[in-house]
């Protein structure tokens, strides 16, 4: 078979505020013609660099070293007209984000026509034709209307098929998808992934994949490239990788990933006590603009969490996942219907009243990066519970409590006196942990707070999270829209899609046998990182999906 | 993992001086330069009862007054005006004119326009309605014009030098204060959204405790940029105002507008040196503003920052650029 792309010795490295840096250190790497090849490791080990160095997409501080041979020419002395030539013809790219990779100002056939007019004379009908048998190649329903809509009126999934086929349309050697199904929920994530097979197979192109996620590459790739601080420890083809992984790292790699079936909890013993949080037929609506309906984004839910009980709240975006744990904290208001939080009424609620309640509610944040002041130290920051409500006067004065807590969390003390940016993301997020049961709380709610961290790092925060829960012993409600994760913590699983409660049970129950089509669905599309297994699941997803769409009050 | 981390001296974390550490090239240069015409003024201005050879308002010594429209020679470095004044010493208190009334206009207006700019940004609600209707009521007046109006109303034209000092700076606070305002407004209502302002709520922070600890602290990294900016556009807007006659009086005070307001006339007859030595101080410290501004606007921003590159890693390699 030919060689696609062949990179021999590359290096790349990046001109910063602190000297150069090196992002990738001596990469040789084949792709083959009509493989998929998946570069694996975690943010910083230079996966994405490599690829877009197949492009040449990188940033005008980055300088490049060895060869990038695309097609039989090195891109890495190309500029100009001539680098012009190789984009979209020979290689192509599929970004992370679709809504952000298409122009919103433009319909999606323009912006299809866009890339044969980079590369030679299409008359406009031609042009229409060809982005028509695009659209419908990638499976957009009803292509020759659809062509003239603009990108706001496809769903997310549908967006990224329309970048798939801008990237297909000119029929390159080579496409790069970069985290193409990160930003997407499960359920269209393993239709993308159909549709990614089937460039492959209908379309001949090879695919670099570029992913963290090992469901993923168990799914799609044929050989896996392991990247570790800028090197490459380990390339074989999937099966092998999968089932006996040589380096260290990748072993970790493939531990770390959480899997159905087994809890990190012990568990939870029930109590006559009240419920920490009640709700009944919870409405939560966001108010319509000018005149229109508003949108409904929670729907009559009824939940309860018992004192120290961990109840995991899964549900795809937009299914009001996040609106719940909002209203819960008090940072939206409810609509109708009935929220408890700890006795105290939610429903048409006065901030003053509420003050006092806080600080037996904990919260941690989905995004470790953004949740702190990045003018605060550490220690600052994790004394703010402290002093906001007058148990001291100022950060040094909680100095021995907050360094407790640290320790708690597992931080080395000297990090109190650092700024969050001198901390990874997984350091933050301990932190994080930390300032949340700074004040001891009987709950805690945790939104999806592994979900922007790497697998490996993952691992270890949820382990702490198990770990601060069995301790200090929170009810909590743990958000997250991956099934594997809420099951190593929760006690109790409840699935909601669209605003509605769908089912809830025990972690056996929900996850063992499943009632509710959607919940199955959503099960069967959780890629297991196992290729084998994965190719049985893949044909049990396809049987579900030839039933009719689950309706949200089943 | 517990490596100490190596401080950060003050000095280094001043703006303007951080900001010298990470520069490199042509923007180190700009700002160099206009680091150093400015502190050469503001020099000047702190030692002007030193190094001028005369008080602003005086025309006379004891051998008599002094002679009018004198070219420049040994007694009058750089001639004399028409009343009399040596140019060369109403230049150089001109500066201590010039730096006040920039120094007191934007302390005035940063305080008014980052206030009014948090609590509109933040709150939202009617009052942040009303006061984007009033600072867009101002944007559409010309600058000077305003400067006029206000300084007409504030002191009747001209007068003494504290009262017309303040004049013209409040005349010109008016004109900043939106743009202050402006630019805190859009970061607070970016801030509040932050995960960070959230989770102080979350925690039951008090709301001044919100604005002053999480939202002030993070949205002020762009004024040193409009500072140094407007600053330039407060002597011009000064100058003006004392070239159109509306302020501070040569007695009370030297001005370089209104001295290049009395050196109009000379210019016909030949006389150079009673303008061009205040419009060139007027041009040089404008210059230097703007350099200075000019520069941190590019340094502070990392994609328009130009760096070094380690000597011996630039042999064979190739510059990536995305095209």
């Amino acid at each position: 078979m030919s060689k696609a792309v062949e990179i021999r010795d590359l290096r790349i490295s990046f001109a910063t505020d602190a000297g150069d840096v090196t992002a990738v250190d001596g990469v040789s790497l084949d792709v083959a013609g009509g493989e998929v090849l998946a570069i694996v490791g975690e943010s910083g080990s230079g996966k994405t660099v490599t690829a877009k160095s197949i492009l040449k997409l990188l940033p005008s501080t980055a300088s490049t070293r060895g060869a990038v041979v695309l097609n039989g020419t090195d891109v890495v002395p190309l500029t100009g007209d001539r680098l012009r030539a190789v984009r979209g013809a020979d290689a192509a790219m599929v970004f992370q984000e679709p809504s952000t990779a298409l122009n919103p100002v433009y319909t999606v056939g323009w912006q299809l026509a866009e890339g044969l007019r980079a590369h030679g004379k299409y008359t406009k009908q031609q042009a229409r034709a060809k982005a028509i048998e695009m659209l419908d190649r990638v499976g957009i329903p009803d292509p020759e209307q659809r062509i003239d809509h603009y990108p706001h009126q496809f769903s997310g999934g549908q967006k990224q098929r329309i970048v798939i086929a801008m990237a297909l349309v000119l029929d390159p050697e080579v496409i790069i998808a970069d985290e193409p199904t990160t930003a997407l929920d499960v359920t269209v994530q393993a239709e993308i992934l159909d549709l990614l097979r089937r460039c492959r197979d209908e379309f001949g192109a090879a695919i670099v994949l570029i992913t963290h996620n090992m469901g993923v590459v168990a799914d799609l790739a044929d050989r896996v490239a392991v990247m570790y601080e800028g090197r490459i420890v380990e390339q074989a083809d999937a099966v092998t990788l999968f089932a006996s992984p040589q380096h260290e790292y990748t072993k970790r790699l493939l531990g770390s990933v959480p899997r159905i079936g087994t809890s990190l909890k012990e568990p939870w013993v029930a109590t006559d006590d009240a419920a920490v949080v009640e709700a009944r037929g919870l409405v939560i609506e966001y108010p319509g603009r000018f005149g229109r309906a508003g949108f409904r984004a929670v729907d009559g839910v009824d939940l309860a969490i018992a004192p120290g009980e961990v109840l995991g709240l899964v549900g795809e975006s937009g299914s009001g996942k996040t609106t719940i744990g909002r209203a819960i904290a008090g940072l939206t208001r409810i609509s109708d219907g009935s929220l408890s939080v700890l006795g105290h009424e939610m429903l048409g609620y006065r901030e003053r009243d509420f003050r006092p309640l806080r600080k037996r509610i904990g919260f941690v944040f989905q995004d470790p990066a953004t949740s702190f002041n990045p003018k605060l130290t550490i220690a600052e920051a994790v004394a703010e519970p402290f002093v906001v409500h007058g148990e001291a006067e100022n950060a040094s004065d909680a100095k021995t409590r907050v360094q407790e807590l640290l320790e708690a969390v597992q931080l080395p003390r000297a990090f109190g006196e650092r700024f969050p940016h001198e901390l990874s993301g997984g350091q933050r997020q301990r932190a994080s942990l930390a300032r949340a049961i700074a004040l001891r709380p009987p709950l805690l709610i945790a939104d999806e707070p592994t979900s922007a961290l790497d697998v490996s790092v993952q691992a270890r925060v949820l382990e702490l999270f198990a770990e601060l829960q069995r301790e200090f012993g929170f009810a909590s409600l743990f958000i997250s829209h991956d099934l594997a994760v809420v099951d190593l913590l929760a006690d109790r699983i409840a699935v909601l899609y669209r605003g509605r409660l769908v089912e809830q049970g025990t972690g056996a129950e929900v996850l063992g046998a499943p009632k509710h089509p959607y919940t199955q669905r959503l099960l069967a599309s959780l890629p297991v990182p196992d290729p084998i297994e994965q190719a049985e699941r893949r044909e049990q997803l396809r049987a579900l999906r030839a039933l009719p769409t689950p309706a949200a009050d089943g | 993992m517990a490596e100490p981390r190596a401080k950060r001296s003050l000095a280094s974390r001043l703006p303007v001086i951080s900001h010298i550490r990470q520069s490199s090239g042509l923007q180190r240069g700009m700002l160099v330069a206009g680091t150093i015409i400015t502190l050469a003024f503001v020099l000047v201005a702190l030692l002007a009862p030193l190094i001028a050879p005369y008080h602003y308002n005086e025309n006379r010594d004891a051998d008599g007054p002094f002679p009018t429209q004198e070219a420049p020679n040994a007694e009058h470095l750089w001639g004399t005006t028409v009343g009399g004044y040596d140019v060369l010493s109403r230049v150089i208190w001109g500066t201590q004119t010039a730096l006040l009334v920039v120094i007191i206009a934007i302390a005035l207006s940063i305080v008014i326009g980052v206030l009014l700019g948090l609590v509109s940004g933040y709150l939202g609600g009617w009052i942040d309605r009303v006061l984007v209707v009033i600072a867009d009521a101002i944007y559409p007046f010309p600058t000077l014009l305003l400067a006029i109006v206000t300084s007409i109303v504030l002191a009747g034209g001209r007068s003494t030098l504290w009262s017309g000092i303040l004049a013209a700076a409040v005349a010109i606070t008016v004109i900043f204060i939106p743009q202050y305002y402006r630019v805190i407004r859009a970061e607070a209502v970016r801030l509040k959204s932050e995960a960070f302002v959230e989770s102080a709520r979350v925690l039951g922070t008090s709301t001044g405790r919100i604005l002053f600890v999480h939202v002030l602290r993070n949205s002020t990294r762009s004024i040193p940029l409009i500072l140094t900016l407007n600053a330039s556009e407060a002597i011009l807007t000064l100058a003006g105002l004392g070239f159109l006659g509306f302020g501070i009086s040569p007695t009370t005070a030297a001005e370089w507008g209104y001295d290049l307001n009395r050196a109009l006339a000379d210019t016909a007859s030949g006389i150079w040196w009673t303008g061009v030595f205040p419009g060139a101080a007027i041009v040089l410290l404008v210059l230097g503003l703007t350099l200075m501004g000019e520069s941190l606007n590019d340094i502070a921003d990392p994609k328009l920052r130009l760096r070094r590159r380690r000597k011996g890693t630039d042999l064979p390699a190739v510059q990536g650029g995305a095209a």
